[in-house]
């Protein structure tokens, strides 16, 4: 209950932040439902292209039992970001209680593309396999038995696990923090978020490597143009789109996005990330 | 390659354009306006392409095919060709959206 007085109090404080994300879960955790769908709605006329708002407001109506608004949530979510595999589970989960086992599948197949290192979704897809139904998603059946339940799936929104950050948790709250995000120092040492090529290996390491130093190089060529300090990085490769930033002068932070967001709209992304990492960073 | 320079200078806002060689980052042909250090800019505008081509490819996005360095004051923009980066200094308030098309017909051009 504390945790929900300090959240409301934060969104309170700035009602543009996406701390309702966390508010949201909490509260249909506790069972809160009116009060969580009360917030998540608000959190929506926000930020009504926010993938992980829009999961957020099918779990609770899951919650709930409004299956065919929580399928229109998903989808919507899913439309936003492709690879949002917290709506995938939800998708999965809606087609298997209506029966259509084929296409609850592919979405589990399609969210262990995203993160094949997931167990919950291999449980999922093999009590599906059996014939065995998920259990009903509901906000005090979130914990690891409930593996085909979306509202157990790792999404961006939960809450907290403990009362401080913690590496895993810097993007926590922002669109897509699974997926596409990565902080490293000015060594090439990963300081938070993770990052998968096409074929869903893990790249991490290998990219901080290359990463090293570019912060300096950056800096250098800014300031022999006499342009000041450099701000941001921006690049269109063939299959997706970066952006770094510098959320202190010696961390270097990584946005990687497919080639479907634009630029700008990638750079906003970054912003957002960027705050959260400096955030983070001076709680460290 | 001077005609291709012209394109890209000629947009509102660009201090200056240059080809430079993306393997050793020698200046090929240059159009800035006095007071940029070509050569230097040259050399770390290569090295910045090169580290960012190999994060790019390690993270399965493939090659870079435009980058855009922002800062306080301005920016740095740069289209990798075959073995050559079009490189451009703008102004803070260029359209960038004009001069990454500059840049790219400048590519598409063969130079």
């Amino acid at each position: 209950m504390d945790d929900i007085r300090a959240l409301s109090a934060q969104l309170a404080q700035d009602p543009q932040s996406l701390v309702f994300l966390r508010l949201g879960e909490a509260l249909r955790r506790k069972g809160q439902l009116e009060a969580a769908l009360r917030v998540a709605m608000n959190g929506l006329e926000r930020h009504p292209h926010l993938a992980d708002a829009h999961d957020l407001y099918a779990r609770i109506l899951t919650d709930k039992h409004d299956y065919e608004r929580a399928f229109d949530e998903w989808d919507m979510a899913v439309r936003i970001a492709p690879h949002h595999t917290g709506a995938l589970k939800g998708l999965a989960f809606l087609y298997f209680k209506v029966g259509d086992i084929e296409q609850a599948e592919a979405h589990l197949a399609a969210a262990k593309r995203v993160e094949p290192d997931d167990p919950s979704i291999e449980q999922a897809i093999a009590m599906m396999r059996k014939g065995a139904s998920p259990p009903e998603p509901s906000a005090a059946a979130a914990d690891s038995s409930t593996a085909a339940s979306p509202t157990a799936a790792s999404s961006t929104a939960q809450a907290p696990q403990g009362s401080g950050l913690d590496e895993a948790r810097v993007f926590a709250g922002l669109e897509g923090a699974n997926e596409g995000l990565l902080l490293i120092d000015g060594a090439g040492r990963v300081l938070g978020g993770a990052l998968k090529d096409r074929a869903g290996t893990d790249v991490t390491d290998t990219v901080a490597a290359y990463l090293a130093g570019v912060s300096q190089e950056a800096a250098r060529t800014a300031k022999l143009l006499g342009l000041g300090a450099w701000t941001g990085l921006s690049a269109e490769g063939q299959q997706g789109n970066v952006h770094l930033a510098h959320p202190t002068s010696g961390a270097l932070l990584l946005v990687v996005r497919e080639r479907g967001m634009p630029l700008g709209r990638l750079a906003i992304l970054a912003q957002r990330a960027t705050l959260m990492a400096r955030r983070w960073l001076e709680q460290q | 390659m001077s005609q291709a320079l012209d394109m890209i200078t000629r947009v509102r806002g660009v201090r200056g354009a240059m080809l430079v060689s993306a393997e050793d980052g020698i200046v090929v042909a240059e159009q800035l306006m006095e007071g940029i250090k070509g050569p230097a800019v040259a050399a770390l505008a290569a090295s910045l392409a090169g580290r960012l081509r190999r994060a790019m490819d390690a993270a399965g996005t493939g090659a870079a095919a435009f980058w855009h360095l922002q800062a306080e004051q301005g920016a740095l923009l740069v289209v990798p060709g075959a073995g050559i980066l079009v490189v451009a200094v703008a102004e803070p308030d260029v359209n960038i959206g004009l001069v990454r098309l500059e840049l790219l017909r400048a590519v598409e051009a063969g130079l």
